[in-house]
Protein backbone atom coordinates (compact mmCIF):
# COMPACT_ATOMS: atom_id res chain seq x y z
CA UNK A 1 0.00 0.00 0.00
CA UNK A 2 1.37 3.28 -0.63
CA UNK A 3 1.61 5.98 2.05
CA UNK A 4 -0.73 8.23 0.13
CA UNK A 5 -3.73 5.92 0.28
CA UNK A 6 -6.23 5.56 3.15
CA UNK A 7 -7.74 2.73 4.46
CA UNK A 8 -11.45 2.04 3.12
CA UNK A 9 -12.81 2.42 6.44
CA UNK A 10 -11.94 6.33 6.42
CA UNK A 11 -14.64 6.48 3.42
CA UNK A 12 -17.93 7.53 4.47
CA UNK A 13 -19.93 6.04 2.46
CA UNK A 14 -23.39 7.33 3.46
CA UNK A 15 -22.40 10.60 1.48
CA UNK A 16 -23.98 10.93 -1.96
CA UNK A 17 -22.23 11.69 -4.58
CA UNK A 18 -21.68 15.55 -5.37
CA UNK A 19 -22.96 16.79 -2.28
CA UNK A 20 -19.43 17.25 -0.69
CA UNK A 21 -18.85 20.96 -1.50
CA UNK A 22 -14.76 20.97 -2.77
CA UNK A 23 -12.66 24.26 -3.51
CA UNK A 24 -9.29 24.76 -4.58
CA UNK A 25 -6.72 26.12 -2.65
CA UNK A 26 -4.33 28.85 -3.31
CA UNK A 27 -1.53 28.58 -0.83
CA UNK A 28 1.81 30.82 -0.22
CA UNK A 29 4.95 28.99 0.64
CA UNK A 30 8.19 31.14 1.63
CA UNK A 31 9.99 33.68 1.48
CA UNK A 32 11.60 32.41 4.83
CA UNK A 33 11.01 28.29 5.07
CA UNK A 34 13.86 26.63 6.49
CA UNK A 35 13.85 24.30 3.22
CA UNK A 36 13.44 26.73 0.39
CA UNK A 37 17.68 26.99 0.32
CA UNK A 38 17.71 30.80 -0.01
CA UNK A 39 14.68 33.25 -0.49
CA UNK A 40 12.79 31.86 -2.77
CA UNK A 41 8.74 31.93 -2.55
CA UNK A 42 6.24 29.42 -4.83
CA UNK A 43 2.37 29.60 -4.59
CA UNK A 44 0.50 26.30 -4.96
CA UNK A 45 -2.39 26.02 -6.33
CA UNK A 46 -3.70 23.02 -4.54
CA UNK A 47 -6.71 20.31 -4.93
CA UNK A 48 -6.98 19.26 -1.88
CA UNK A 49 -3.04 18.24 -1.23
CA UNK A 50 -2.56 17.80 -4.99
CA UNK A 51 -0.70 20.57 -6.79
CA UNK A 52 -2.79 21.88 -9.79
CA UNK A 53 -0.33 24.46 -10.42
CA UNK A 54 3.29 26.01 -8.78
CA UNK A 55 4.31 29.41 -10.01
CA UNK A 56 7.62 30.52 -8.50
CA UNK A 57 8.68 34.03 -7.62
CA UNK A 58 12.24 34.91 -7.85
CA UNK A 59 14.52 37.57 -7.07
CA UNK A 60 14.79 38.04 -3.61
CA UNK A 61 18.33 37.72 -3.61
CA UNK A 62 19.17 39.09 -6.45
CA UNK A 63 21.57 41.51 -6.76
CA UNK A 64 21.89 42.79 -10.21
CA UNK A 65 25.63 40.79 -10.67
CA UNK A 66 25.16 41.57 -14.70
CA UNK A 67 24.84 44.88 -14.29
CA UNK A 68 28.14 45.87 -11.67
CA UNK A 69 29.79 43.21 -14.04
CA UNK A 70 29.51 45.86 -17.09
CA UNK A 71 31.15 48.14 -14.35
CA UNK A 72 34.09 46.44 -13.04
CA UNK A 73 37.35 45.31 -14.43
CA UNK A 74 38.16 41.58 -15.37
CA UNK A 75 39.98 40.85 -12.43
CA UNK A 76 37.13 42.53 -10.05
CA UNK A 77 34.62 40.81 -11.52
CA UNK A 78 35.88 37.55 -9.99
CA UNK A 79 34.67 37.74 -6.37
CA UNK A 80 30.88 38.97 -7.59
CA UNK A 81 31.23 35.44 -9.08
CA UNK A 82 32.21 33.99 -6.09
CA UNK A 83 28.89 35.42 -4.42
CA UNK A 84 26.82 33.82 -7.56
CA UNK A 85 26.89 30.31 -5.97
CA UNK A 86 28.38 30.74 -2.49
CA UNK A 87 28.35 26.98 -1.73
CA UNK A 88 30.67 25.88 -4.79
CA UNK A 89 32.48 29.71 -5.47
CA UNK A 90 35.40 27.82 -7.28
CA UNK A 91 33.65 26.51 -9.83
CA UNK A 92 32.15 29.68 -10.48
CA UNK A 93 35.36 30.94 -10.49
CA UNK A 94 36.54 28.47 -12.81
CA UNK A 95 33.93 29.38 -15.48
CA UNK A 96 34.35 33.15 -15.57
CA UNK A 97 38.33 32.99 -16.12
CA UNK A 98 37.92 30.37 -18.60
CA UNK A 99 35.59 32.45 -20.67
CA UNK A 100 37.86 35.37 -20.61
CA UNK A 101 41.00 33.50 -21.28
CA UNK A 102 38.67 31.96 -24.42
CA UNK A 103 38.92 35.90 -25.17
CA UNK A 104 41.94 36.35 -24.76
CA UNK A 105 43.42 33.48 -26.13
CA UNK A 106 45.45 32.63 -23.28
CA UNK A 107 47.62 29.36 -23.08
CA UNK A 108 47.69 27.84 -19.34
CA UNK A 109 50.63 26.16 -17.74
CA UNK A 110 49.88 22.48 -17.59
CA UNK A 111 50.79 22.51 -14.16
CA UNK A 112 47.79 25.02 -13.58
CA UNK A 113 45.38 23.21 -15.47
CA UNK A 114 46.22 20.27 -13.02
CA UNK A 115 45.79 22.44 -9.74
CA UNK A 116 42.59 23.87 -11.67
CA UNK A 117 41.14 20.26 -12.11
CA UNK A 118 41.77 19.02 -8.75
CA UNK A 119 40.36 21.80 -7.24
CA UNK A 120 36.92 21.78 -9.27
CA UNK A 121 36.87 18.57 -8.53
CA UNK A 122 37.20 18.96 -4.64
CA UNK A 123 34.12 21.77 -4.85
CA UNK A 124 32.31 19.36 -6.79
CA UNK A 125 32.99 17.34 -3.99
CA UNK A 126 31.90 19.48 -1.04
CA UNK A 127 28.96 20.92 -3.36
CA UNK A 128 27.13 17.23 -3.68
CA UNK A 129 28.14 16.31 0.21
CA UNK A 130 26.52 19.84 1.02
CA UNK A 131 23.11 18.86 -1.24
CA UNK A 132 23.04 15.18 0.05
CA UNK A 133 23.42 16.41 3.77
CA UNK A 134 20.94 19.15 3.03
CA UNK A 135 18.03 17.14 0.91
CA UNK A 136 18.18 14.36 3.18
CA UNK A 137 17.69 16.77 6.49
CA UNK A 138 14.80 18.71 4.37
CA UNK A 139 13.54 14.94 3.50
CA UNK A 140 13.56 14.12 7.11
CA UNK A 141 17.04 11.83 7.61
CA UNK A 142 18.59 14.46 9.80
CA UNK A 143 22.16 11.99 10.90
CA UNK A 144 22.97 12.20 7.40
CA UNK A 145 23.97 15.91 7.63
CA UNK A 146 26.06 15.34 10.09
CA UNK A 147 27.97 12.70 8.64
CA UNK A 148 28.00 14.58 5.15
CA UNK A 149 29.43 17.45 7.08
CA UNK A 150 32.26 15.78 8.59
CA UNK A 151 33.99 14.73 5.11
CA UNK A 152 33.23 18.47 3.58
CA UNK A 153 34.92 20.38 6.92
CA UNK A 154 38.13 18.80 5.81
CA UNK A 155 38.03 19.84 2.27
CA UNK A 156 37.28 23.15 3.31
CA UNK A 157 39.91 22.98 5.96
CA UNK A 158 42.38 22.05 2.63
CA UNK A 159 40.71 25.22 0.65
CA UNK A 160 42.05 27.36 4.04
CA UNK A 161 45.22 26.02 3.84
CA UNK A 162 45.16 26.38 -0.08
CA UNK A 163 43.86 30.47 0.07
CA UNK A 164 43.06 31.55 2.68
CA UNK A 165 39.48 31.60 2.92
CA UNK A 166 36.50 28.62 3.10
CA UNK A 167 33.57 30.11 1.17
CA UNK A 168 34.25 32.97 -1.23
CA UNK A 169 37.44 32.25 -2.29
CA UNK A 170 38.29 33.79 -5.44
CA UNK A 171 41.15 31.41 -6.15
CA UNK A 172 41.53 31.12 -9.95
CA UNK A 173 43.04 34.09 -11.83
CA UNK A 174 42.95 34.95 -15.57
CA UNK A 175 45.86 33.11 -16.66
CA UNK A 176 46.33 30.35 -14.21
CA UNK A 177 46.08 30.26 -10.41
CA UNK A 178 46.98 32.32 -7.17
CA UNK A 179 49.05 30.05 -5.04
CA UNK A 180 50.46 26.84 -5.57
CA UNK A 181 49.34 23.05 -3.72
CA UNK A 182 51.66 22.53 -0.96
CA UNK A 183 53.02 19.13 -0.21
CA UNK A 184 50.93 19.03 3.07
CA UNK A 185 47.54 19.80 0.94
CA UNK A 186 48.76 16.91 -1.28
CA UNK A 187 49.45 14.19 1.64
CA UNK A 188 46.33 15.61 3.09
CA UNK A 189 43.95 15.22 0.13
CA UNK A 190 45.68 11.32 -0.62
CA UNK A 191 44.84 10.62 3.23
CA UNK A 192 41.41 12.15 2.32
CA UNK A 193 40.84 10.23 -0.51
CA UNK A 194 42.17 6.75 1.29
CA UNK A 195 38.75 6.78 3.30
CA UNK A 196 36.50 8.83 1.25
CA UNK A 197 34.85 5.75 -1.08
CA UNK A 198 34.00 4.05 2.68
CA UNK A 199 32.51 7.22 3.95
CA UNK A 200 30.16 7.48 0.66
CA UNK A 201 29.60 3.68 1.58
CA UNK A 202 28.40 4.79 4.89
CA UNK A 203 26.01 7.54 4.08
CA UNK A 204 24.14 5.06 1.46
CA UNK A 205 23.90 2.62 4.38
CA UNK A 206 22.34 5.37 6.16
CA UNK A 207 19.72 6.06 3.16
CA UNK A 208 19.57 3.45 0.56
CA UNK A 209 17.57 0.86 2.74
CA UNK A 210 15.46 3.54 4.39
CA UNK A 211 12.09 3.40 3.62
CA UNK A 212 11.39 7.41 4.14
CA UNK A 213 14.09 7.89 1.82
CA UNK A 214 12.68 5.96 -0.62
CA UNK A 215 9.42 6.44 -0.78
CA UNK A 216 9.68 10.21 -0.61
CA UNK A 217 11.94 9.86 -3.45
CA UNK A 218 11.22 6.73 -5.94
CA UNK A 219 8.83 8.06 -8.46
CA UNK A 220 8.58 11.94 -7.48
CA UNK A 221 9.49 14.41 -9.71
CA UNK A 222 9.79 12.14 -12.18
CA UNK A 223 10.65 14.16 -15.77
CA UNK A 224 11.71 12.61 -19.55
CA UNK A 225 14.62 12.58 -21.30
CA UNK A 226 12.66 14.48 -23.93
CA UNK A 227 11.06 17.28 -21.62
CA UNK A 228 14.67 17.49 -19.70
CA UNK A 229 15.93 18.96 -22.69
CA UNK A 230 13.08 20.91 -24.16
CA UNK A 231 13.41 22.50 -20.93
CA UNK A 232 16.82 23.38 -21.22
CA UNK A 233 18.31 21.05 -17.82
CA UNK A 234 21.33 20.20 -17.48
CA UNK A 235 23.61 18.65 -14.94
CA UNK A 236 22.69 15.72 -12.64
CA UNK A 237 18.88 16.52 -13.10
CA UNK A 238 19.34 16.20 -17.09
CA UNK A 239 21.41 13.04 -16.61
CA UNK A 240 18.83 11.30 -14.27
CA UNK A 241 16.86 11.37 -17.06
CA UNK A 242 19.35 9.16 -18.84
CA UNK A 243 21.10 12.02 -21.09
CA UNK A 244 24.54 11.38 -20.81
CA UNK A 245 25.15 15.25 -21.22
CA UNK A 246 28.76 16.54 -19.29
CA UNK A 247 30.12 19.34 -20.41
CA UNK A 248 33.53 17.59 -19.54
CA UNK A 249 32.94 15.15 -21.71
CA UNK A 250 31.23 17.00 -24.32
CA UNK A 251 33.95 19.99 -24.64
CA UNK A 252 36.67 18.67 -22.44
CA UNK A 253 38.68 21.65 -20.58
CA UNK A 254 41.46 21.83 -17.96
CA UNK A 255 42.75 18.15 -17.88
CA UNK A 256 39.56 15.78 -17.95
CA UNK A 257 40.23 14.73 -20.94
CA UNK A 258 43.83 13.16 -19.67
CA UNK A 259 42.27 10.91 -16.89
CA UNK A 260 40.17 8.55 -16.74
CA UNK A 261 36.16 8.95 -15.69
CA UNK A 262 32.65 8.06 -16.63
CA UNK A 263 29.44 10.01 -16.25
CA UNK A 264 27.21 8.53 -14.31
CA UNK A 265 22.90 8.29 -16.08
CA UNK A 266 20.29 7.21 -14.22
CA UNK A 267 16.66 5.76 -16.34
CA UNK A 268 13.84 6.78 -14.25
CA UNK A 269 14.62 10.47 -14.00
CA UNK A 270 12.98 10.51 -11.16
CA UNK A 271 14.41 11.97 -7.41
CA UNK A 272 15.87 9.04 -6.69
CA UNK A 273 18.05 8.33 -9.44
CA UNK A 274 19.44 11.90 -9.11
CA UNK A 275 20.96 11.28 -5.75
CA UNK A 276 22.37 7.89 -7.22
CA UNK A 277 24.02 10.21 -10.16
CA UNK A 278 25.59 12.49 -7.55
CA UNK A 279 26.70 9.98 -4.97
CA UNK A 280 28.23 8.31 -8.35
CA UNK A 281 29.74 11.54 -9.25
CA UNK A 282 31.79 11.57 -5.80
CA UNK A 283 33.59 8.54 -6.37
CA UNK A 284 34.53 10.23 -9.79
CA UNK A 285 35.53 13.01 -8.68
CA UNK A 286 37.36 10.86 -6.13
CA UNK A 287 39.08 8.67 -8.56
CA UNK A 288 40.08 12.36 -10.89
CA UNK A 289 41.68 14.24 -8.19
CA UNK A 290 43.31 10.72 -7.20
CA UNK A 291 44.67 10.35 -11.27
CA UNK A 292 45.31 13.97 -11.11
CA UNK A 293 47.58 14.25 -8.20
CA UNK A 294 49.39 11.17 -9.42
CA UNK A 295 49.84 13.24 -12.63
CA UNK A 296 50.66 16.16 -11.28
CA UNK A 297 53.36 17.89 -13.29
CA UNK A 298 55.95 20.95 -11.63
CA UNK A 299 56.30 23.89 -13.66
CA UNK A 300 54.78 27.61 -13.24
CA UNK A 301 51.44 28.30 -11.67
CA UNK A 302 50.22 30.99 -13.97
CA UNK A 303 51.01 32.18 -17.67
CA UNK A 304 53.64 34.39 -18.34
CA UNK A 305 51.68 37.08 -19.42
CA UNK A 306 52.54 40.51 -17.31
CA UNK A 307 49.58 42.79 -18.94
CA UNK A 308 47.30 39.47 -18.01
CA UNK A 309 48.84 38.03 -14.61
CA UNK A 310 49.76 39.18 -11.28
CA UNK A 311 53.73 39.05 -10.42
CA UNK A 312 54.10 36.54 -7.79
CA UNK A 313 53.56 37.29 -4.03
CA UNK A 314 56.86 37.21 -2.50
CA UNK A 315 58.29 39.31 -5.36
CA UNK A 316 55.17 42.40 -4.83
CA UNK A 317 56.68 41.94 -0.97
CA UNK A 318 60.17 42.84 -2.04
CA UNK A 319 60.12 44.30 -5.61
CA UNK A 320 59.16 48.08 -6.34
CA UNK A 321 58.04 47.20 -10.05
CA UNK A 322 56.45 44.10 -8.96
CA UNK A 323 54.45 46.47 -6.61
CA UNK A 324 53.55 48.85 -9.01
CA UNK A 325 52.63 45.65 -11.17
CA UNK A 326 50.43 44.56 -8.82
CA UNK A 327 48.90 47.50 -8.11
CA UNK A 328 48.01 48.17 -11.76
CA UNK A 329 46.38 44.74 -12.52
CA UNK A 330 44.64 45.34 -9.06
CA UNK A 331 43.00 48.54 -10.22
CA UNK A 332 43.26 49.00 -13.63
CA UNK A 333 42.74 45.59 -14.95
CA UNK A 334 44.05 44.84 -18.45
CA UNK A 335 42.30 45.12 -21.75
CA UNK A 336 40.89 42.32 -23.75
CA UNK A 337 40.23 42.55 -27.66
CA UNK A 338 37.18 42.89 -28.62
CA UNK A 339 34.98 39.74 -29.32
CA UNK A 340 31.91 37.93 -27.79
CA UNK A 341 32.45 34.52 -26.65
CA UNK A 342 30.31 31.70 -24.63
CA UNK A 343 31.98 29.26 -22.61
CA UNK A 344 30.40 26.37 -20.80
CA UNK A 345 31.73 24.79 -17.76
CA UNK A 346 30.43 22.00 -15.76
CA UNK A 347 29.57 22.52 -12.01
CA UNK A 348 28.04 20.44 -9.90
CA UNK A 349 24.88 22.23 -10.56
CA UNK A 350 25.03 21.98 -14.13
CA UNK A 351 25.87 24.29 -17.06
CA UNK A 352 27.37 27.31 -15.83
CA UNK A 353 28.30 30.08 -19.17
CA UNK A 354 29.26 32.76 -18.99
CA UNK A 355 28.41 35.42 -22.42
CA UNK A 356 31.14 38.03 -22.68
CA UNK A 357 30.58 41.08 -25.47
CA UNK A 358 33.47 42.88 -25.41
CA UNK A 359 34.40 45.95 -27.11
CA UNK A 360 37.98 46.63 -26.27
CA UNK A 361 38.88 48.19 -22.51
CA UNK A 362 39.09 46.55 -18.96
CA UNK A 363 35.49 46.25 -18.52
CA UNK A 364 33.11 43.71 -20.38
CA UNK A 365 30.40 45.44 -22.18
CA UNK A 366 27.85 42.98 -21.38
CA UNK A 367 28.53 39.62 -19.13
CA UNK A 368 25.48 37.82 -19.20
CA UNK A 369 25.37 34.52 -17.02
CA UNK A 370 23.90 31.24 -18.02
CA UNK A 371 22.78 30.11 -14.10
CA UNK A 372 21.67 26.25 -14.38
CA UNK A 373 19.31 26.70 -10.79
CA UNK A 374 17.64 29.97 -12.68
CA UNK A 375 16.34 27.43 -15.65
CA UNK A 376 15.87 24.76 -13.46
CA UNK A 377 13.16 26.83 -11.73
CA UNK A 378 11.60 27.03 -15.27
CA UNK A 379 10.76 23.51 -15.21
CA UNK A 380 9.29 23.70 -11.57
CA UNK A 381 5.86 24.20 -12.33
CA UNK A 382 5.88 20.97 -14.60
CA UNK A 383 7.06 19.03 -12.69
CA UNK A 384 5.67 19.85 -9.55
CA UNK A 385 2.04 19.25 -10.90
CA UNK A 386 0.19 15.87 -9.33
CA UNK A 387 2.56 15.94 -6.19
CA UNK A 388 1.88 16.40 -2.89
CA UNK A 389 2.87 19.14 -1.08
CA UNK A 390 5.16 17.73 0.81
CA UNK A 391 7.33 16.92 -2.45
CA UNK A 392 7.50 20.37 -3.24
CA UNK A 393 10.09 20.26 -0.93
CA UNK A 394 11.82 17.31 -2.09
CA UNK A 395 11.93 18.89 -5.77
CA UNK A 396 13.38 22.04 -4.63
CA UNK A 397 16.38 19.82 -2.92
CA UNK A 398 16.54 17.87 -6.73
CA UNK A 399 17.44 20.63 -8.35
CA UNK A 400 20.63 21.59 -6.00
CA UNK A 401 19.07 24.88 -6.00
CA UNK A 402 21.55 27.83 -4.69
CA UNK A 403 19.30 30.96 -4.98
CA UNK A 404 22.16 33.25 -5.18
CA UNK A 405 23.10 31.73 -8.49
CA UNK A 406 19.43 31.73 -9.70
CA UNK A 407 18.76 35.31 -8.80
CA UNK A 408 22.23 36.59 -9.80
CA UNK B 1 29.97 29.37 -45.55
CA UNK B 2 29.27 26.94 -42.18
CA UNK B 3 27.21 23.86 -42.93
CA UNK B 4 24.27 25.14 -40.55
CA UNK B 5 24.56 28.47 -42.39
CA UNK B 6 24.10 27.07 -45.44
CA UNK B 7 20.95 25.40 -44.20
CA UNK B 8 19.26 28.56 -42.80
CA UNK B 9 20.04 30.18 -46.21
CA UNK B 10 18.19 27.52 -48.64
CA UNK B 11 15.72 27.30 -46.09
CA UNK B 12 15.09 30.54 -45.07
CA UNK B 13 16.43 32.91 -47.53
CA UNK B 14 14.75 35.97 -46.34
CA UNK B 15 15.87 35.77 -42.87
CA UNK B 16 19.70 36.01 -42.87
CA UNK B 17 21.39 39.00 -42.18
CA UNK B 18 25.11 38.30 -41.73
CA UNK B 19 27.00 35.84 -40.75
CA UNK B 20 30.40 35.98 -38.57
CA UNK B 21 32.81 33.18 -37.27
CA UNK B 22 35.52 33.71 -34.62
CA UNK B 23 37.19 31.94 -31.74
CA UNK B 24 35.42 28.94 -32.71
CA UNK B 25 31.80 30.12 -32.90
CA UNK B 26 29.20 30.89 -35.33
CA UNK B 27 27.02 33.89 -34.74
CA UNK B 28 23.94 34.69 -36.94
CA UNK B 29 22.57 37.52 -37.45
CA UNK B 30 19.10 37.22 -38.36
CA UNK B 31 15.55 39.39 -39.07
CA UNK B 32 13.38 39.74 -36.27
CA UNK B 33 10.58 38.74 -38.04
CA UNK B 34 12.12 35.19 -38.72
CA UNK B 35 13.14 34.23 -35.15
CA UNK B 36 10.65 31.54 -35.09
CA UNK B 37 10.49 29.80 -38.20
CA UNK B 38 14.64 29.82 -37.78
CA UNK B 39 14.23 28.76 -34.06
CA UNK B 40 11.92 25.79 -35.71
CA UNK B 41 13.96 24.92 -38.50
CA UNK B 42 17.18 24.47 -36.11
CA UNK B 43 15.35 22.24 -33.57
CA UNK B 44 13.51 20.24 -36.41
CA UNK B 45 15.98 19.75 -38.98
CA UNK B 46 17.36 16.43 -38.28
CA UNK B 47 21.33 17.31 -39.26
CA UNK B 48 20.74 20.35 -37.12
CA UNK B 49 19.09 18.95 -34.17
CA UNK B 50 18.66 21.83 -31.85
CA UNK B 51 17.14 20.49 -29.06
CA UNK B 52 18.97 22.29 -26.16
CA UNK B 53 18.15 26.16 -25.31
CA UNK B 54 21.23 27.50 -23.83
CA UNK B 55 20.06 30.57 -23.10
CA UNK B 56 18.54 34.15 -24.00
CA UNK B 57 19.82 37.56 -23.42
CA UNK B 58 19.85 40.97 -24.64
CA UNK B 59 22.48 43.52 -25.49
CA UNK B 60 22.09 47.63 -25.37
CA UNK B 61 23.78 49.87 -28.07
CA UNK B 62 22.78 52.78 -26.89
CA UNK B 63 22.80 55.54 -30.36
CA UNK B 64 22.70 52.74 -33.10
CA UNK B 65 19.36 51.29 -34.60
CA UNK B 66 17.82 49.08 -34.33
CA UNK B 67 19.05 49.90 -30.48
CA UNK B 68 18.64 46.20 -28.62
CA UNK B 69 20.21 43.04 -29.51
CA UNK B 70 18.32 39.40 -28.35
CA UNK B 71 21.24 36.30 -28.46
CA UNK B 72 20.18 33.20 -28.04
CA UNK B 73 22.65 30.56 -27.80
CA UNK B 74 21.81 26.80 -28.89
CA UNK B 75 22.77 23.53 -28.53
CA UNK B 76 22.14 19.89 -29.84
CA UNK B 77 22.73 17.45 -27.57
CA UNK B 78 23.35 14.84 -30.15
CA UNK B 79 25.58 16.41 -32.61
CA UNK B 80 26.84 18.28 -30.04
CA UNK B 81 27.49 21.52 -31.62
CA UNK B 82 26.33 24.95 -30.64
CA UNK B 83 25.44 28.37 -32.39
CA UNK B 84 24.20 31.89 -31.49
CA UNK B 85 21.49 33.54 -33.16
CA UNK B 86 21.02 37.14 -32.74
CA UNK B 87 18.19 39.54 -33.83
CA UNK B 88 17.85 43.61 -33.99
CA UNK B 89 15.08 45.09 -31.58
CA UNK B 90 14.24 49.14 -32.54
CA UNK B 91 13.35 51.34 -29.71
CA UNK B 92 10.23 52.32 -30.97
CA UNK B 93 8.70 48.84 -31.46
CA UNK B 94 10.27 46.67 -28.56
CA UNK B 95 8.94 43.05 -29.22
CA UNK B 96 10.21 40.30 -30.88
CA UNK B 97 8.17 36.89 -31.40
CA UNK B 98 8.51 34.71 -28.63
CA UNK B 99 10.12 31.11 -28.91
CA UNK B 100 8.64 29.20 -25.68
CA UNK B 101 6.22 27.17 -28.20
CA UNK B 102 9.71 25.88 -29.89
CA UNK B 103 11.58 25.37 -26.41
CA UNK B 104 9.20 25.33 -23.36
CA UNK B 105 12.77 26.09 -21.63
CA UNK B 106 12.44 29.41 -22.92
CA UNK B 107 9.82 30.48 -20.70
CA UNK B 108 11.91 32.48 -17.89
CA UNK B 109 14.60 33.21 -20.18
CA UNK B 110 12.51 35.51 -22.20
CA UNK B 111 10.49 36.58 -18.53
CA UNK B 112 14.20 37.50 -17.94
CA UNK B 113 15.15 39.64 -20.83
CA UNK B 114 11.78 41.39 -20.58
CA UNK B 115 12.44 42.48 -17.00
CA UNK B 116 16.10 43.34 -17.23
CA UNK B 117 15.90 45.47 -20.95
CA UNK B 118 12.26 45.83 -21.57
CA UNK B 119 11.87 43.32 -24.84
CA UNK B 120 8.25 42.19 -24.94
CA UNK B 121 7.85 38.98 -26.44
CA UNK B 122 5.00 38.23 -28.89
CA UNK B 123 3.15 34.78 -28.22
CA UNK B 124 4.51 34.49 -24.76
CA UNK B 125 1.97 32.78 -22.13
CA UNK B 126 3.15 34.95 -18.90
CA UNK B 127 5.16 38.07 -19.31
CA UNK B 128 5.99 39.33 -15.91
CA UNK B 129 8.81 40.46 -14.59
CA UNK B 130 10.70 37.80 -12.94
CA UNK B 131 13.81 38.81 -10.98
CA UNK B 132 12.75 42.31 -10.20
CA UNK B 133 9.05 42.90 -7.93
CA UNK B 134 6.36 42.84 -10.30
CA UNK B 135 5.57 46.67 -9.43
CA UNK B 136 8.64 48.04 -10.41
CA UNK B 137 7.99 50.68 -12.62
CA UNK B 138 11.35 52.34 -12.54
CA UNK B 139 12.55 51.44 -15.74
CA UNK B 140 14.87 48.32 -16.90
CA UNK B 141 17.95 47.77 -15.06
CA UNK B 142 20.30 46.50 -17.72
CA UNK B 143 19.90 49.25 -20.06
CA UNK B 144 23.33 51.11 -20.46
CA UNK B 145 21.05 54.55 -19.26
CA UNK B 146 20.07 52.97 -15.91
CA UNK B 147 22.35 54.26 -13.07
CA UNK B 148 24.48 51.56 -11.48
CA UNK B 149 23.35 52.33 -8.47
CA UNK B 150 20.00 52.28 -8.80
CA UNK B 151 17.02 55.34 -9.34
CA UNK B 152 14.26 56.45 -7.53
CA UNK B 153 13.47 55.23 -3.29
CA UNK B 154 17.49 55.03 -2.73
CA UNK B 155 16.90 59.34 -3.54
CA UNK B 156 14.85 59.35 -0.90
CA UNK B 157 17.29 58.12 1.94
CA UNK B 158 18.05 60.55 4.58
CA UNK B 159 22.11 60.92 4.96
CA UNK B 160 22.54 59.94 8.96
Amino acid sequence: MSLYERPSHFEEDNVPKGARRTEDMLLNMGPQHPSTHGVLRVVLDLEGETIVKATPHLGYLHRGVEKLSENATYPQIIPLTDRLDYVCSMTTNFAFVRTVEKLLQVKIPIRAEYIRTIVAEMQRLTGHLFWLGTQALDIGAMTVFFYTFREREVLIDLFEMLCGARLTMSYYRVGGVDRDLTPEIVTRLYAFLETFPDKIDEYNTLLENNRIWTSRTQGIAVISAKDAIAFGLTGPVLRGSGVAYDVRKAEPYGVYDKVEWEVPVGKNGDTYDRYFIRVQEMRQSARIIKQCLDQLPSGPICADLPEVTYPPKDHVMTDMESLIHHFMIATRGFDVPPGEVYCPTEVPKGELGFYILSQGGNKPYRCHIRSPSFIHMGAFDHMARGYMIADVVTIFGTYDIVMGECDR
Amino acid sequence: MHAIVQKIVAQCPNAMVSVSEALGEVSVLIQRESIVPVCRLLRDDPTLDFDHITTICSVDFPGETPRFEVVYHLYSIGKNHRIRIKARVPEEDCTIDSVVGVWPGANFLEREVYDMMGIRFKGHPDLRRILMTEDYNEGFPLRKDFPVEGKGWRDTFEFV
